[in-house]
This record gives structure tokens, sequence and C-alpha cells, in this order.
């Protein structure tokens, strides 16, 4: 075997930033998978120490231990969001998991190999190619291809079996940017770009939909750049991170050109890789500033909504929810508050927290792929915290714990819905009736 | 010796095979607590009951294998460091609160709950459990026994030793004991609670705790003084405590550690002051908190405090609170290491003890912030040093000399919450005197003749072990 001992070449995972930890142990109850499992080797403290003996050669870097712990971490950054002495930890997580997708390669089995190839190459740095496959996905799903194929147990076969169980139900149509540009209601605020996402706008295109209405109703004029197109963070989660500043350099020109004074995004997962699109470029000066000042512009809806201000037009909705806090907007972009400021605007509406809205639901990206066992776990665990609420929605704010969530709570045997907090903003407008407002305080004093 | 396939195969035959780890990166993942300390243990081993514990214990007993019990590992003394290739005994899996009982406020509770755990569950009866070391969050109730943890409410509540009301140990035998019970009053015989209360591992491995609880305050308040000088902040401390009140809490920060803070959490510390007074208090009459409050800011005024301000919601007094809590691994902003002590002296000497912290500081050239319990004389002073720095070292190692010399000669001591473990072991016989170590060198080898208990901890080896470059 070669030596693998010490990382090598790009990507390295820097030294300043792990020599950072002092292993007070504060990011144990917050790690999913330290929770789940109790083993310090499977908590962030732990695993900062694999890649530091790694990094000073006590540690091979394909030893299956390091493999697996890179692999099962979720990348939630919850532990991020709590240490003290401000480990960065996803700059240490990624550049390892580049490091070892490199060493590793060439010894994953070949329908692994294809798997990742096809999901990781062409379709996610080719919208039209995904918008194709997505729309063979929605046929298969529309004609009970789908079940066949499921009962004949050609999805075991090909290994897409826990893939098939979460793939979202495909669009009726998809939210494709072809430069449009819809007004502001009222007195125009500010111009913004909308993120329109890869999975986003092929199976929850309504929601890009609703976030564009939503924009408009909070005075946003709101365009939608052609060329922009996945933000890479699938990519950059697996180590691919060669792939990763391909896709960013394609979205940062495109956003750059559209002079909007703000790029909106209505997935967490998107927004938080978008905002650190410098890490990227550490090495490239000059693409490290553009995406520098690209992601100055990123905001995600809720945050953006917030910082803006709304239409106070909202209608009734009597309903009670319960909020996940999807892990890159909590703990990676640090938004907790805004969304649930946003949700206490609807009337009618009661939010009831669930325990633990803060833990990773097990979705992270491919991670229902490449950690199964682990995925589920975390995913029976959010639901039963969920159903422990008693609520009739669960909202979030990002499109892989939408679908991990539906899942999980589906194998529970319940439907609860699962909504974005722009589709409830949404519904309340279309809710409302100039009639039932402004309330005046003496009119409803007078009624007791 | 026996061979190590033989070893795991035992230990898989008691706790089952997934809670026995021997890969590389679990004994590297073990190796280490909350202090700079690192070394390789021979295996870590993961049981769920007391019976397992004990069968473990059996085990290396027969075979001399050395054990080193573990709990969250967040210990700041470095006493859960496996020394000599021993048996990591982690009881994490023993993490049940067994019953929360209103009558007799007891908590009975299995040594690998989390504090804070406790304390939620505590509440939720109306009661509480008030030892709160800040690793509250992140340290379990059989670490917090087994090093005595202390906290900043201890000032009016008094440490973890003043709330064991039972323990159920497995000694380095294999045998099990309990001793005391949900009784409030108990002198029969020697008090064993108080011996294993802050044994740390060397003397068994503790597998039940019963806790005693106390009625929840109804009201509580937060307030922050900001002081010019930072002997006008102890000297009020002193004047505080003459009075005759007893806030909760009484916490000192200065001002390189509000910078570290700030950095770390943005609050609002006042960043040009050199020291501020953090006051907690608490009790059932809101109309008496306003009293005791009204009195602490009389006497923070005429002790030098330019302003006094009452935190405003719960919230602010949370952010507070939390921020105090996370100064130490904040503090690792400024250097890459640190070497935290834990000073304690009599809270008449607080002025005298940070005077000569500050001149130690000086005098050799070493950044050292200081924080702490001031209200009951129990201070961090943490020398920020480089560890690949050898010449700072041999300062930092002087200076740690100097100011443990310091505390001992006010009528102080080593150790307030952190405990001995490594870190202070060659400077135990200053600490305690050669009697009373000559006590519990008595202890130790009549409870664990074979010295198979956490080898190497608090007691100084002949030959004398450099904990500083260990």
């Amino acid at each position: 075997m070669t030596e693998t001992r010490g990382f090598s070449g790009p990507d390295i995972p820097p030294a300043d930033v792990f020599n950072r930890c002092v292993r007070c142990g504060l990011c144990l109850p917050t790690c999913p998978t330290y929770v789940e499992t109790l083993v310090e080797t499977s908590g962030p403290r732990g695993r900062i120490a694999l890649i530091k003996a790694v990094a000073e050669g006590r540690l091979d870097v394909t030893s299956p231990g390091f493999v697996h712990q890179m692999s099962e971490c979720l990348d939630c950054r919850a532990c991020e969001a709590v240490c003290p002495s401000g480990v960065a930890y996803g700059r240490l997580l990624e550049p390892s998991r580049t490091q070892v997708e490199r060493a590793t390669a060439a010894r994953r089995p070949w329908h692994v190999r294809m798997l990742r190839a096809a999901l990781l190459g062409p379709l996610f740095s080719s919208m039209p190619l995904l918008r194709f496959v997505a729309a063979l996905v929605r046929f298969a799903q529309r004609t009970g291809l789908e079940t066949l194929a499921r009962r004949l147990g050609l999805l075991r076969v090909a290994g897409l079996q826990s893939a098939q169980q979460l793939a979202p139900r495909i669009s009726e149509r998809f939210f494709v940017p072809r430069d449009q540009r819809w007004s502001a209601e009222g007195k125009r605020k500010a111009t913004v770009v909308i993120h329109a996402g890869c999975v986003m706008h092929v199976a929850f295109a309504h929601v890009d939909e609703a976030t564009v209405r939503v924009l408009q109703k909070a005075g946003c004029d709101v365009v939608a750049p052609r060329s922009q197109g996945c933000c890479g963070a699938i990519d950059v989660h697996a180590g691919e991170m060669e792939r990763g500043r391909e896709l960013a350099k394609r979205n940062i020109i495109a956003f750059e050109q559209s002079g909007a004074d703000a790029y909106v995004v209505n997935a967490a997962g998107c927004g938080s890789t978008l905002k650190e699109y410098a890490h990227l470029f550490a090495e490239d000066p000059e693409w490290h500033d553009r995406a520098a000042a690209f992601s100055a512009h990123v905001r995600d809806i809720t945050q953006w909504l917030d910082e803006v201000g709304i239409s106070e037009q909202l209608g009734p909705l009597e309903r009670t929810v319960t909020y996940q806090d999807a892990c890159h907007l909590a703990h990676a972009q640090r938004i907790t508050a805004a969304p649930r400021r946003l949700l206490a605007k609807i009337p009618g509406l009661r939010l009831r927290e669930m325990a633990e809205s803060s833990l990773c639901c097990g979705s992270a990206g491919i991670y229902n792929l490449t950690q199964p066992g682990m995925a589920e776990r975390l995913g029976r665990r959010k639901a039963e915290n969920i159903l422990a609420a008693d609520v009739e929605i669960v909202v979030t704010s990002n499109p892989g714990c939408a679908m991990q969530m539906a899942a999980a709570l589906r194998g529970k045997g319940k439907e609860i819905a699962v909504k974005h907090v722009v589709e409830l903003l949404d519904e309340s407008y279309a809710a409302y009736k100039p009639s039932m407002r402004p309330e005046p305080a003496s009119a409803s004093s007078s009624v007791r | 010796m026996i061979a190590a396939p033989d070893l795991v195969r035992e230990l898989a035959a008691i706790v089952g095979e997934a809670h026995v780890r021997t890969s590389d990166e679990d004994l590297l993942a073990y190796g280490f607590d909350g202090t700079w300390y690192e070394h390789r243990p021979l295996a870590v081993v993961l049981p769920a009951t007391t019976a397992e514990v004990s069968a473990v214990h059996r085990l290396a007993h027969r075979e001399r294998l050395a054990i080193t019990p573990r709990a969250l590992g967040s210990g700041l003394s470095g006493g859960a460091v496996p020394l000599s290739g021993s048996l990591v005994l982690s009881i994490v899996r023993m993490n049940a609160i067994l019953e929360i009982d209103t009558i007799n406020h007891v908590a009975v509770v299995q040594p690998g709950v989390i504090n804070a755990d406790l304390q939620a569950a505590a509440d939720a009866q109306g009661l509480f459990y008030p030892p709160d070391p800040s690793s509250l969050k992140q340290s379990a109730l059989g670490g917090n026994v087994a090093e005595n943890a202390g906290g900043a409410r201890c000032l009016k509540y008094g440490v973890t030793s003043d709330y064991v009301q039972a323990l159920e140990v497995v000694l380095p035998s294999g045998d099990v004991f309990r001793t005391g019970g949900k009784m409030v009053k108990n002198v029969t015989g020697y008090d064993l609670r108080a011996l294993f209360t802050g044994s740390e591992g060397t003397l068994g491995t503790i597998t039940e705790i019963t806790l005693r609880l106390l009625p929840k305050p109804r009201y509580s308040r937060t307030a922050l003084a900001t002081f010019a000088r930072i002997d006008d902040a102890a000297r009020t401390v002193t004047s505080i405590m003459a009075s005759g009140l007893i806030p909760t809490s009484i916490e000192l920060l200065d001002n390189l550690t509000m910078r570290c803070v700030e950095e770390y959490c943005a609050i609002g510390l006042p960043l040009d002051a050199d020291a501020v007074l953090l006051f907690g208090v608490d009790g059932n009459h809101e109309a008496a908190l306003d009293d005791d409050l009204a009195s602490v800011e009389e006497l923070a005024r005429q002790g030098g405090a330019s302003s006094i301000r009452l935190a405003r919601s719960q919230t602010e007094s949370d952010q507070l609170w939390a921020a105090r809590r996370a100064v130490a691994p904040a503090l690792l902003r400024k250097k890459p290491h640190k070497l935290g002590e834990d000073i304690s002296v009599p809270r008449s000497a607080i002025p005298e003890m940070i005077a000569k912290i500050r001149e130690i500081s000086e005098r050799n050239a070493l950044l050292i912030p200081v924080f702490g319990h001031a209200g009951d004389g129990n201070l961090h002073p943490n020398i920020l040093c480089d560890r690949s720095d050898t010449e700072e070292m041999k300062r930092v190692r002087e200076a740690a000399r100097e100011i443990f010399e310091a505390a001992v000669a006010l009528g102080g001591t080593l150790s307030g919450e952190h405990g001995i473990g490594l870190l202070k072991k060659q400077f135990m016989e200053m600490g305690v005197g050669s009697e009373a170590l000559r006590v519990m060198r008595a202890i130790k080898s009549a409870l664990d003749p074979l010295g198979i208990m956490n080898p190497g901890k608090i007691f100084p080896d002949a030959g004398g072990v450099d904990a500083f470059t260990l």
C-alpha cells in the first residue's frame, strides 16, 4: 500500500483551525452522532483529534476508522456554533473529506463509483440535464413504473433503494430561471436575485414560486438570472472540491452581472455554501476576493424578510406548527430567531417548540446514501420529537430536511405536512381579506 | 500479561462486542480530557450496569490491569487521562435519572447523567440541584462527584460534596458497596461518601449517586458592576461579604478575560474597564431581592464601581451566565495553550491574592488572565502559553509554583474545584503537608493495594514526574 500518512496536495485541513480545539467537550451534547452512540470517537472533539493525528503523521488517512468518521459526521456544524474557542469545524471536515476521497477513490466498489460519478458529476453541473432526469422520474412516479420497479427489486439491485424512498415528488412544472423579472408590490425597497436551486427548482418549484410572491409583497423586485446553477454544496460536502469551485464561479459570474442588492436563497444548505464561497478559493487570491464580495450579498429568505420587513396583510391560519432548525441555517448561518419572528406574525398560528429542534434530522445532503443506518436513527429520533409536540405542520427551511422528515414521519405511519416558512407566509397572504384588518384596539375592547 | 485478543474477548463477553473499542482511532479519541495531556489507553470499555462495571474490575484485578474511570472527559486536571496503558472505563452509557423524590428532596442518578439534564429534571418538579460547574452542559455527575466539582452558585449553596447523600461504588477488586441513603442525618461510622467524593477515580468507580435537592428559589436577579481598577473590585467582594449579605454568586472577570469572551459572543462587556463583578442573587421574596441588590449596588459604588447595571430580562441574564461559563475555553483565542489554575484562598485574602497574581504575571512576562468565583475565594488564573516554546514553559512553571506558594501562604490551597489529577500532583506536599499526604497514601494502599485505580494521579511519584512536560 502507498504511504498515506499526513495530508497532501491542495485542500489541507488548516493546523491553525484544529489546534484551536481545547477539548473542553462543550460540543459533545450538541453532536447528533455522539448523542446517538455516546462514543467519543463519533463526536467533534474525537474527530478533530483524528484529523490532527493524520496531519501529524500519527494516523493513516485511509485507516478504516478515519474514513468512517469523516463519512459518519453529518457536517451539521452544531459543534461549531457552540465552540467557545472558535474552531471552524466545517473548514476541517470538508478538506478532510477531500483528502479521504482522493486517497480512497480507486478502492471503492464499481457501483458506488458509478453512482457517485452520476450523482455528483454531470447531474448537478447541468441544470437542463437535471431537469431532463427529473422529468423522467416524474414520469415514473406518475405512471406507476416506480412501484413496479420496487416490486421487482430493481432498485435494490441498483443500490438505489434509500434514494428512491427519499426522492421527493417531482413538481408538475419546474421553476426555470430565464432572466425573468417580477415587480415589487407597492413601493420598491430593493432588487434581489432569487437562487432557484437545483433540487428546489424541480422538486420544490412551488416553494420557489411562493418565495417570489412573498418577496414581491415585501417590496422587492425579483430577478432570476438564467445562467445560475447548483451552489456546489453536494460536491463540497462530498469532498469534490474542484467541481465545487467550478459551480461557484458560475454563480458568482451570473449574480455579479445582475447588480442586485441581495442574493436571496430559500434552501439553508445552499445558503451556507453560497456564504462560504471564499473558503473554496483560499489558494486563489483573485477569486477569493470576488467570492467574498459575492457572499456578502447572500441572504437566507427568512433573514432577508426579517431585515427588510414584510407586508402586514396577513390572513389567519388556525394551525399548530413546530419549527425544525435546519442545521445549515441554525448552526452554519446562526439564524434561529428570524424564521420564528416571521411565523409569529401570522395571525392564528401557534408555534409549539419540539424537543431538540436544532439536532440534525439525519438528512445532510447525500448522507442518506452514504450512512443509511445513522440517517435512519436520527430520522426516527426527529419524528418522535415531532410527534411528541403534537402539531399539524412541521416548518423548516431546507429541502433535504423536508424530505427526510416527511420520510421519517411516514415511517411512523403519520402524515404530517412539512412546509417551508415562505409557504405559510404565502398561504397567509392568500387568506387575507381587506375587511378583516386593520382591527382597531377600541373595537376589540368594546366586543368584550 | 494477558494477550490482547484474549482480553478483548473477555471484555466483550462482559459488555458485548460493540462496547469494547480497540481501534487506533478509538485509542486516540479516549486518550485525553480537557487538558493538554494525551496518552494511549490499552482499550476502551463501555459497561451499562453496575454488574458489568464490577465484572470489568474483577478482570482487571485478576490481570493486574490499570483502570481509568471516565465520564464525559471535560476535567481540567488530567484526571481522566489514561496513564500506564490503562483500560479506559467509560460510564456514559449509565445515564438514567432513576428517581426524583419530591418528599425526601433527593435525586437518584446513574453517573453518566449530564449535570444540566439533572438540573432540568429537578426544575420540572420545582426543585433544584445547586452545584453548577461551568462545564454543566458537558460534564456528568459521576465526574462531578469524583472531582468534587464546584461552580458559581457554591458561594451561597456549597459544593458537590455538600449534596452527596449516598453512593454506590465498585471497589478495585470488583466488590460493590453502598454508603449513605435518603436520610438527612447519618453519623454511622466514617463518612465514606466524603472519602469517595473528590477521590478522582483513584479508589473505585462510582456507579450510582443520590444527591440532595433544594426547593427552587422563586426569583433570581443578575447584575454587572464595572470597575476601573481590579483592586477596587476585589475589595468590594470582601466588603459585601463582611456586610452579611450572601449573594448566590460573585464572579470576577478581568480585562483580558472579557476581551476573550467578547470575541466568542459579543454581549457588550465593558472592554475599557479593568474588571467586572457579576452578581447573582436568588430567593422567594422579590422585595427582599431588591433590597439585597440595592445594598450590593451601594457597596459596589462605595468600592469604586463606575457603573452597575441590572439584567433587564431572563434572556440577558442567561447570556451573561453563558458567557461566564465559556470563559475557560475562550481564553485560547490569545495563545495556543493555557495552564488553568484553580487556587482557593480565604475570601478575606482575595485582594492580596489578585495583586500577587498581577505581580507574578508582570515579573515573568506572561499573560495571566484572572477570573473566577471571587465571592468564595476560588480564582482561576490561567497562564497563557505556547508549549512548543521551551523557554516560555520554564517561566510558566516558575509562575505556577509562585502562584501556589502565594495561595498557601495566604492560608489557601492548590485546587478549589478541579482536583489535582496530573496537573498539580508535584505540588501536593506543599498543598496539604507531608502528614496529610501520608494519611492519603495509607487510605489509597488500603483500598487499592495493587494500585490499579487511575494510576499516576494525585500523588507525586517518586523520582518526580514533571506534569509540565508529560
